[in-house]
């Protein structure tokens, strides 16, 4: 909502400078977002008089001026205006000046051979007026040489942001009205006075949708002639951001962004029979004053004749019933529309305008006469014609709320102490009025104000907010009580375990191009994929942690980079029950490129590889507190990661803790990554949580007393055999001795047969109460080796 | 015999012995089984006590001075070998040594970490709630029915899918969903109501993207209901927290009425700055010379529609809320100036602007990393 200085002096009698009213809106909820001078753009322009005039030798439609800024020196300027003339006063603008129309600084120049000093200005030039016709003529008294801004004169204009519970100040009357009740002027009553028909309405005014346009009322005025609107009117329009366009249509828009009160104006001529609200048919479309075709179907109020649809009710008016410079009969259009229908119609047709933003957010039920009458004597003033009798139909919703009030809510919810009678002043200033106890009377213009609270807010922020004291929140005694959950608190401590082995965390997008999002998606459920997306690169919810985390390799290798090592700790979404998302907190991370680099001591760059995923996914499970050594690597890591070089790591056959390997190289194609990539994703919510409370104390510390021994093995196995199968197998051999076993060597080769491995292994007997004997090492060997043969291994001699 | 002419010369010869064998054969020719000392030794046993008292001594004496002597001299050569070998081994220290790779924590994490800390000196715990959500949490519990203005303001996804109970789902556009989600649990379990003071931190999306917005961005929501919460509590909880948080006394916010559906009365919080170095830099009063305002948060008293849309009764239970953008607070404290860059992945500048693991935020030290 933007206005003048100038404007809002219409209805403020007030002495404050622009900076106090500035400082005042934002004091009162009125958000400022700027105020800007026209006049600040006029640097460079002067007062300056046309001595003589000649024809230019070389072009018909041009003149050569000699042209007087007051300093006795004539400037010779080229001139292509029709009413440039001798001895008329006008604007020069100097080189060096910029033009504010299209900000071209002016310069010394030659057109078509004559030199020009300058250049005589129109009123469109200069964003002052839509004239371009000629330029600017001013009064013979106009001081010569004087700054033009200084003659024009500052009016600044205040952009401010109206929030959508204030209509009332879609209109600089109503934000006339907050000013005054906040202390910054007297209000000036409204210049309406009712005009009485000369002749019945030749035409009938009705609603036929009741629901959608409760009142329509009107008039018609004959015998107006539509030319321009007074420079005053303009220059209003202007300050708010509107082209004038002709006087009737001037008044409408003037009438609107002064009280906040939309009208149309319709050229009688092009309407035939009676006119009136009513649904649209389905099929219906209208040619709408923007140029544009709009479908409409039966949700929809328009404002039709009996020929057919001129109006999209509240939003904008019909291309072929409009006001034209040959109209002489008007019909003036006032109607209430109903809020929700005339948003859930812009809404469908996505259809904005200045109406349908007021008539959305509610404009006063109760000003529908005094806004005819402010049109008619607009119209009849400068447009002249002869009015008909008003015409009334249906009745808008003006029974204002009464609200109970107590005043010492004002202390309960907004913490500071109003007295009473100052209370029931302010509400007053705004319209609002108190009875002795305390019923309160909305006024109608404020549809927002729907119970104590909103009362509280009018007088808290004429108070001024600001002026609110802190109070402290109650403590509880003592230090502060923990209060992150044991979910929080695994998610901090991955993180930075995360970040200790040397992982840059990064935030990625949640949304993802589908194909991506496809190619990581577990299970049939399906992807959350957006309606409406921002483009098609943000479209799927992330399925896995991963195509997000590739799509920043990619760019970093792009940038050069050697080596990466990125995890994010975020949400994959998954479709829950009843319809609702799965959110699940996951770890992934990307390991790629180099993990060292060529080095002094260590040869050629080391690419990473599936065991340093491993090693991450272990250590980062052990710090989030899983069984690490319960766990079994198993297969099926999914077809993103290479099928050889790949496995999950599950606590039993179900739960997947963990998936790790290389990526397939089909991913790392899709994703266009020239690196190999070791990847891991941890699934943080599969964790077992901890059973029973929480305590310090540890369990008791019993190192055995006598030292534990070691014995190595080695067994030939099928090549095919996991490692793992064994160790596990070996470790439950002798449950009461054997607390660990460690594989050292895993070989192929010369002495071993084809199709075989010889894996070797370090296996801790930990004796008892008592040392171990030479037949107790026999014994436990013999377990070891027994058990081992039943996986097909057999002790190398 | 002459005993000390004896020792004498085998000390000379202990001392000429070129190498740890000489030393060693020439032990053994001294004190071995067979040694001339070991010898002398023996001839005591045939000797008179008379000249076993005399003669004794000397012998002993022979004996231990030899011992000593080769003991010593094999000390020295062995530690001369030691010294020589190991000057062979000397290697150049100026070599690279193996380096370990510098992980960091993203700045978003960190400066939820740090709010995390501060609330809860205050009393507040962290609750969460799904990002994907229906637009009943998102909007009509919040005072935003279907056809209200305001859903207009919000930017919003929309998934083509309907809950069971035909919400249409979207992503969330803020976090105050996750105050209805805490009413209505809290309610759950206390038929009554009961107090609550939360942070909901998290991801929220709308349909923006120029140079200062993301489609997708963080923002914190605080909710404190009680009985008897007033706008200076709310007031007195943003100071403290954003005194805390930037770790300067001398934070001056300005208050100014504003609309939000979900809460009245609604209250914009703007925050004093000064330009240091071409940069804003939070303190002081926004109307002090060289200092201006700016727009930090958006805040209020919570709507009685909320209220009882939470399962509470409004005349009994009030409270504020508000919400603030976690990233934009991020890039004001750590000096980030392109938001876009926070959600690249881009290690040069996740390197320059994250957190060591270590820097885990304490009220002890501060919450707030050092430069």
């Amino acid at each position: 909502m933007k206005f003048s200085l100038s404007w809002l002096q219409d209805h403020l009698e007030t002495t404050a400078t622009a900076d106090e009213i500035a400082a005042k809106l934002n004091a009162i909820g009125l958000e400022v977002e700027g105020v800007e001078d026209p006049a600040a753009k006029l640097t460079g322009f002067r007062v300056a008089k046309v001595l003589t005039a000649a024809r230019h030798p070389d072009a018909d439609k041009l003149q050569v001026l000699s042209v007087d800024v007051g300093d006795g020196t004539p400037l010779q300027v080229v001139c292509g205006a029709p009413n440039a003339r001798a001895g008329m006063i006008g604007v020069l603008g100097l080189p060096g000046a910029i033009v504010p129309a299209g900000g071209m600084e002016l310069k010394k120049s030659a057109i078509r051979g004559v030199e020009s000093n300058g250049m005589m200005c129109s009123t469109r030039e200069l964003e002052l007026g839509e004239d371009h016709d000629g330029i600017i003529e001013l009064p013979e008294d106009a001081p010569l040489g004087m700054a033009f801004a200084d003659y024009h004169g500052s009016d600044p204009v205040f952009d401010v942001a109206i929030t959508p519970n204030r209509p009332d100040c879609m209109g600089v009357y109503g934000i006339a009205r907050d000013l005054a009740a906040a202390g910054l002027g007297t209000m000036k009553p409204v210049a309406a006075k009712a005009v009485v028909g000369s002749f019945p309405c030749p035409t009938e005014i009705r609603t036929d949708d009741p629901a959608g346009c409760p009142a329509f009322y009107g008039r018609v005025i004959k015998g107006v002639s539509n030319g321009t609107s007074p420079d005053w009117m303009q220059a209003r329009l202007l300050s708010a951001g509107q082209r004038p366009i002709s006087a009737l249509v001037d008044i409408t828009n003037y009438v609107m962004l002064a009280f906040g009160r939309p009208a149309h104006a319709y050229d009688l001529a092009k309407l035939t029979g009676a006119i009136f609200a009513r649904r649209a048919a389905d099929g219906e479309s209208v040619l709408a004053l923007n140029g544009k075709e709009y479908a409409l179907d039966s949700s929809m109020t328009v404002i039709a004749d009996d020929a057919g649809v001129h109006d999209i009710a509240g939003i904008m008016g019909g291309e072929h019933s409009g006001c034209s410079e040959s109209t002489t009969d008007v019909l003036l259009e006032v109607a209430y529309f109903d809020s929700v229908r005339i948003g859930d119609t812009g809404r469908k047709l996505n259809l904005t305008s200045d109406a349908r933003q007021r008539f959305e957010r509610g404009v006063d039920p109760a000003f529908l006469d005094t806004g005819l009458d402010l049109l008619t004597g607009l119209i009849l003033e400068i447009c002249g014609g002869e009015p008909s009798e008003v015409v009334r139909a249906g009745t808008p919703p003006a029974t204002p709320r009464v609200i109970a009030y107590d005043p010492a809510r004002s202390l309960w919810l907004g913490g500071v102490t109003i007295p009473d009678d100052t209370q029931r002043a302010m509400l007053a200033a705004l319209g609002f009025i108190a009875d002795d106890s305390w019923n309160v009377t909305v006024p109608t213009w404020r549809p927002d104000v729907d119970g104590a609270a909103d009362l509280v807010e009018e007088v808290v922020r004429i108070h001024g907010i600001d002026n609110v004291a802190s109070v402290a929140l109650p403590r509880a005694d003592g230090v502060a009580r923990p209060t992150a959950t044991p979910a929080q608190k695994l998610e901090r401590r991955v993180r930075r375990a995360a970040a200790a082995r040397g992982l840059n965390e990064a935030v990625t997008w949640s949304f993802l191009p589908v194909p991506e999002a496809e190619a990581f998606a577990t299970g049939n459920d399906g992807l959350w994929v957006l309606a409406n997306p921002i483009s098609e690169d943000m479209k799927a919810m992330r399925p896995s942690l991963l195509p997000g985390l590739l799509s920043a390799v990619r760019r970093n290798v792009d940038r050069g980079a050697a080596s990466l090592r990125l995890f994010e700790l975020g949400r994959r979404y998954l479709r829950g029950a009843n319809g609702a998302s799965d959110e699940r907190l996951t770890l992934g991370a990307v390991l790629a490129g180099e993990k060292t680099p060529r080095g002094w001591a260590t040869g050629k760059a080391q690419a990473f590889d599936a065991f340093d995923a491993k090693a991450e996914a272990l250590a980062l499970l052990a710090e989030a507190g899983a069984p690490v050594d319960n766990l079994a690597v198993m297969g099926e890591a999914g077809p993103q990661f290479h099928p050889g070089q790949s496995g999950t790591l599950r606590l039993g056959p179900k739960t997947v803790l963990a998936r790790f390997g290389m990526l397939h190289p089909a991913t790392l194609k899709q994703f266009d990554i020239g690196v190999p990539v070791a990847a891991v994703e941890l699934f943080l919510e599969a964790i077992p949580g901890k059973r029973g409370a929480a305590t310090f104390a540890r369990s008791a510390y019993a190192p055995p007393a006598l030292q534990a021994v070691t014995r190595d093995f080695a067994f030939l196995v099928d090549a095919a055999l996991p490692a793992g199968d064994l160790v596990r197998t070996v470790k439950s051999a002798d449950k009461a001795n054997i607390v660990a076993v460690r594989l050292f060597d895993d070989f192929r080769g010369q002495g071993v047969p084809e199709g075989q491995k010889s894996l070797a292994i370090e296996v801790t007997l930990q004796p008892g109460d008592k040392s171990y004997a030479e037949a107790d090492l026999k014994a436990i060997a013999e377990r070891v080796t027994t058990a081992a043969g039943k996986l097909g291994a057999v002790l190398r001699g | 015999m002459d005993y000390a002419a004896t020792l004498e010369q085998a000390l000379a010869r202990i001392a000429n012995a070129a190498d740890l064998d000489a030393l060693e054969q020439l032990r053994v020719e001294l004190l071995g089984k067979q040694g001339s000392i070991s010898g002398l030794m023996k001839t005591l046993g045939g000797m008179s006590p008379e000249d076993r008292q005399t003669v004794g001594p000397q012998i002993q004496g022979l004996r231990e001075g030899a011992t000593s002597a080769l003991t010593a001299r094999k000390a020295a050569m062995e530690s001369a070998a030691l010294e020589a070998r190991l000057a062979t081994e000397s290697i150049d220290l100026t070599l690279p040594a193996p380096s370990a790779p510098r992980g960091t924590v993203h700045p978003v994490s960190q400066v939820l970490d740090e709010l995390a800390e501060i609330f809860a000196d205050m009393g507040f715990a962290v609750a969460t709630g799904p990002e994907i959500e229906d637009d009943w949490h998102n909007f009509t519990a919040l005072n935003i029915p279907e056809s209200h203005p305001a859903r207009a303001m919000h930017d919003t996804f929309y998934f083509p899918d309907k809950d069971a109970e035909g919400r249409s789902m979207l992503l969330r556009t803020h976090t105050s969903p996750v105050q209805i989600r805490t009413m209505l649990d809290v309610v759950k379990a206390n038929p009554g109501g009961a107090p609550i003071r939360i942070i909901a931190p998290g991801r929220v999306y709308r349909s923006d993207s120029d140079a200062t917005h993301t489609p997708m961005f963080h923002q914190v929501e605080g909710l404190v209901i009680d009985k008897g919460i007033h706008l200076g509590h709310l007031k007195w909880t943003l100071e403290t927290f954003l005194k805390a948080f930037f770790e300067r006394d001398d934070i001056v916010l300005r208050l100014r009425p504003s609309y939000f559906p979900f809460t009245e009365p609604s209250v914009e919080v703007d925050v004093g700055f000064a330009i240091v170095n071409g940069k804003r830099v939070l303190g002081g009063s926004g109307d002090a010379p060289g200092h201006g305002w700016m727009e930090l948060l958006g805040s209020g008293m919570v709507n009685h529609h909320v209220i009882r849309a939470g399962g509470l009764d409004p005349d009994e239970w009030q409270g504020f809320a508000f919400g603030i953008g976690v990233d934009r607070i991020a890039m004001l404290k750590y000096g980030m100036d392109d938001l876009r860059a926070f959600f690249d992945g881009d290690a040069r500048w996740l390197a320059h602007y994250g957190f060591s693991a270590h820097d885990a935020p304490t009220l002890s030290a501060g919450v707030g990393t050092a430069a």
